[in-house]
């Protein structure tokens, strides 16, 4: 038996698109929340995942270098402080620690960034 | 089809090598081998290692399914008695008569036992197989004292046989008047005795043994000068006798001191019998290494396979770990004044001796002698080997290189294509580098190729040393890439870039990478990119590191550290006080720091621009503390004030600051100047450092602090101001342009062919013929410097990206706080 889950995605407006620096991060406020949001224009992606680096504690990840990694050019992020990455995707740790981060969906619509709030 | 078949009489090493040899030569014989012992072919060169752990298998040479699947009968535990020659066969002791269209003898040799009254004693034994180790090994636990006579090369391993089977106290008893006497010269052997001796081994020479004593079992040796010693148990080894009775009785010519006769095809007086190893006598000569023995072995098989080939002698050079001590022998060992010069290194501390004999004429090796410290072999027997031209110190071959001109030209790769570099398996230089050219990476690789290493294992070394440099002659040297995104080195980035003109990172990663980039080229890029083109950082801020980024360091919690240039740790007072007021303002902690400037710690990203405003407005400029760049150069106060000031160092160490601010490198740059010897600004310490002389600069580089700190090497003596920087100039680009990413200078100047006479040579008299493009370069870099903080201040694109939300541009991180410390403030996290 399948059965079709409909997730409730709340959108929140993020800043415009060139609010965020080419193949760069910035920092977005959502109440307490602090969120790493990605523009990787050399792929014409975005990706959002939380700012916090999980292995010091430090809310910095949005200031990390992204690129990607492997054959398949999965997409990352480096933490400045120690170089630990993370998938932009899966927000698995690609250093081989035992880390997750959170991911968010981003859409971007008449130079609008959103970033949806699961 | 007709099958000759081929009888082996002998299954040691040189009979096992020659079935092998044949075997790869040609298929279609007909192979079977006796033996006598019970064992299948094992390593009778490592034979002392059955005591240190390893078992009879492990020194076996291959196993029984070896055999069965090449096709070879082999009989184990039953020695040929006869060879009838009319009817060409030959009878073992279990009763087979085997027809056979050429024999072979590798009968090899047994334990030469003189005939002394009491020999037949329990307790006495030889040292020559398996069998006799066990032997050896069972009667060993109930003994306390040993003693083995023979102090050649076979007893000197026997003693230390009996140290590691826990022998309290083991006697070496020598009938000639030093140890060694066929490899060592008098001299060196005086030195392997006293370094034996304290390791624990009691040495008598001139001792020549009258009778064995005791009732059934040995308790004491009888020697000629009527004293005695009492020992539990006896190990003979007092040389080798060749293994020719079965040729003997077969009517076949033997020496007269023993010795199967055969000339350089090894066919004996019968041309369808051969004897190889060390049962035959070529020209009155029995080979006893196992080197000699695989030659013969393969001239054997050649000539059964249709290849002639001949034995004319063979290099008997030598080198063995006795009891833990090196021995190495070599070409002519012996040869003595008039014929040749000698070079003698004699150390009684250390216990190292070497001889080398010299042509005449100063230009080639002919032999030599190491006891002690033998690493030099390998390459002083290429030497020896191909003629090579000695260099004009040959001294400095047993010496090493001593001072700082290190000898680099002498290395494997200087070889002739022809040195052999393997001689128990006669592999060339040639051989060895093809294979890797074929794609061979590993010793094992070398292995399976080409056998060489396989023997006596002595010349692993030199194969290593082939293989790296084979793969670095072909650019393929453990790859030295950036990443996986760019499948170049810094280097050869960095020219691409140049050559092409490329001036930003995604075109760079276009042209000569692949993928999307990463946290290790960005930076990489970015700072070849800064060195060549010199723009403004941040307009390229996403291939930054962070601290580029944002110009500043980050700091635990997430703040940044703000540190204004102080060009050689001079500043005003009213300076002094702009950044104590800035300090204030920001809530910043301050300190000084190691490079004599002042650091302000805690700055919210936000604040950033508005500190650097504040710091720029007066006079202040980045001190890139936060770049792979020039931090720092340190001075001391100099003639200006100090009473031992030569020159005035700090104004020096300003204008040297002033010169180089700014300028990215693979690594952080620091220097110093120090205005008299006394050295107060640890310039030595730096990557470049300056002292003062009476008669103008001295300038050290490649220092380094650090968690490995080197000392500055000089490399200009007495130079003006002018020539000074034009050094500096030079050594800091070529630095620049050919280092690893993140490579300080030290390490860079460690990795160098040649080290500092090269880095002299190309810096101070322009080896390369690059000086003047260099001088062009970093002139070209002076000129554009520009204060990135500057630029960032007075663009407000640029400013609007210091903010720590970007929908809330105004607000700081709420995550940071602080708490007091000494009345200041400190990061909480």
């Amino acid at each position: 038996m399948e059965t079709t889950t409909t997730i409730d995605i709340e959108w929140i407006l993020a800043c415009y698109t060139d609010d965020v620096p080419e193949n760069g991060g910035a920092c977005v406020k959502h109440g307490d929340e602090q969120i790493a949001l990605y523009n990787f224009s050399r792929r014409g992606e975005w990706y959002a995942t939380q700012n916090l680096c999980p292995h010091k504690q430090q809310m910095v990840l949005s200031r990390g270098m992204i690129g990607s990694t492997g054959d398949d050019c999965n997409p990352k992020v480096a933490c400045p402080f120690h170089k630990k990455s993370f998938s932009l995707l899966t927000g698995e740790c690609l250093t081989g620690d035992d880390y997750q981060i959170k991911t968010y969906p981003v859409k971007v619509e008449n130079g609008k960034v959103y970033i949806g709030m699961v | 089809m007709f099958q000759p078949t081929i009888v082996v009489v002998g299954n040691g090493m040189v009979g096992y090598k020659f079935c092998e040899k044949l075997l790869a030569k040609s298929s279609h014989f007909n192979i079977i081998v006796f033996g006598e012992e019970a064992r299948i072919a094992y390593d009778r060169v490592h034979l002392s290692e059955y005591f240190n752990g390893k078992s009879a298998d492990d020194l076996s040479l291959s196993s029984s399914a070896w055999y069965v699947n090449n096709g070879i009968k082999l009989h184990l535990n039953d020695p040929v008695q006869e060879i009838n020659r009319a009817e060409k066969t030959v009878h073992s002791l279990k009763g087979f008569t085997v027809k056979y269209d050429y024999l072979v003898l590798a009968t090899g040799s047994s334990a030469f036992v003189p005939d002394i009254p009491g020999v037949e004693k329990e307790g006495v034994f030889v040292y020559r197989t398996i069998d006799d180790l066990d032997l050896i090994k069972n009667y060993a636990v109930n003994a306390r004292v040993g003693a083995v006579m023979g102090g050649g090369l076979l007893g000197l391993e026997a003693a230390k046989a009996l140290i590691d089977l826990g022998i309290e106290e083991t006697h070496v008893i020598e009938f000639a008047p030093r140890l060694m006497p066929r490899q060592i010269d008098s001299a060196g052997s005086g030195m392997l005795l006293s370094k034996l001796k304290s390791l624990g081994l009691n040495i008598h020479l001139n001792k020549n043994t009258a009778a064995f004593v005791g009732d059934h079992k040995i308790e004491a040796l009888k020697f000629n000068d009527d004293s005695s010693l009492p020992i539990d148990m006896m190990v003979i080894s007092a040389g080798i006798r060749p293994r020719d009775e079965l040729a003997k009785l077969a009517g076949l010519h033997t020496g007269t001191r023993g010795g199967i006769i055969v000339n350089e095809k090894m066919q004996t007086s019968d041309e369808c019998i051969f004897a190889i190893g060390e049962c035959a006598l070529y020209e009155g000569m029995i080979y006893g290494l196992v080197a000699p023995g695989y030659e013969m072995a393969d001239v054997v098989a050649s000539y059964l396979s249709g290849n002639e080939k001949g034995f004319y002698g063979y290099d008997m050079s030598t080198k063995l770990k006795l009891i833990g001590v090196d021995v190495a022998s070599f070409g002519d060992a012996f040869i003595t004044e008039p014929d040749c010069r000698t070079i003698v290194f004699e150390d009684t501390h250390k216990g190292v001796y070497k001889r080398i004999n010299i042509s005449n004429d100063g230009k080639y090796l002919l032999g030599g002698i190491l006891i002690g410290d033998a690493d030099a072999y390998n390459m002083l027997l290429q030497t020896v080997n191909n003629k090579i031209a000695l260099p004009p110190n040959p001294e400095d071959l047993i010496l090493g290189s001593r001072g700082a001109e290190a000898n680099e030209g002498a290395g494997v790769m200087s070889l002739p294509d022809d040195a052999l570099i393997c001689s128990c398996e006669a592999v060339s230089k040639s051989a060895i580098c093809s294979v890797v050219n074929d794609g061979a990476c590993g010793v094992d690789d070398i292995k399976k190729c080409t056998k060489a290493g396989t023997g006596c294992g002595g010349c692993v070394p030199l194969v290593k040393d082939l293989i790296a440099g084979t793969m670095k002659a072909n650019g393929q040297y453990v790859k030295n890439v950036i990443c996986e995104h760019f499948e170049y080195s810094r280097q050869e980035l960095f020219d691409l870039v140049k050559i092409n003109k490329v001036k930003n990172y995604d075109l760079v990663l276009d042209h000569f990478g692949k993928g999307d980039g990463c946290e290790v080229c960005k930076p990489v890029v970015a700072s070849i990119l800064s060195s060549l083109w010199n723009d403004v950082i941040v307009k390229q801020d996403t291939i930054q590191d962070s601290n580029d980024r944002y110009l500043a360091n980050i700091q635990k919690g997430g703040t940044y550290s703000v540190v204004p240039r102080i060009p050689g740790g001079e500043i005003t007072p009213d300076r002094l006080i702009v950044i104590g007021q800035v300090a204030k303002k920001y809530s910043l902690y301050t300190k000084i720091t190691g490079g004599q400037r002042i650091d302000m710690f805690g700055a919210h990203v936000n604040d950033l621009p508005e500190i650097w405003e504040e710091l720029i407005d007066a006079g202040f400029e980045s001190g890139h503390a936060y770049g792979k760049a020039l931090r720092t150069v340190k001075s001391c106060v100099g003639s200006t004030w100090c009473r031992f000031g030569l020159h005035d160092s700090v104004s020096f160490a300003i204008e040297i600051e002033e010169r180089y601010k700014g300028i990215r490198a693979p690594h952080k740059i620091k220097g110093g100047v120090s205005g008299c010897i006394r050295e107060c600004a640890e310039a030595q310490s730096k990557d470049f450092g300056i002292i003062a002389t009476e008669k103008g600069w001295n300038l050290y580089v490649c220092g380094n602090g650090g968690s490995k700190p080197q000392h500055a090497q000089l490399l200009a003596t007495d130079v003006d101001n002018a020539t000074c920087i034009k050094y500096i100039d030079r050594f800091l680009m070529f630095y620049i342009k050919t280092a690893d990413p993140l490579t300080r200078t030290a390490t860079w100047l460690n990795k160098m062919d040649g080290g500092m006479s090269y880095l002299k040579n190309v810096v101070i008299n322009d080896s390369l013929g690059i000086a003047e493009k260099l001088d062009e370069e970093m002139q070209q870099l002076v000129d554009t410097y520009h204060c990135e903080w500057k630029e960032v201040v007075e663009n407000p694109a640029l400013r609007k990206r210091f903010a720590h939300f970007v929908n809330a541009p105004e607000e700081k991180d709420p995550s940071v706080k602080f708490e007091a410390m000494r009345e200041q403030v400190k990061a909480k996290w």
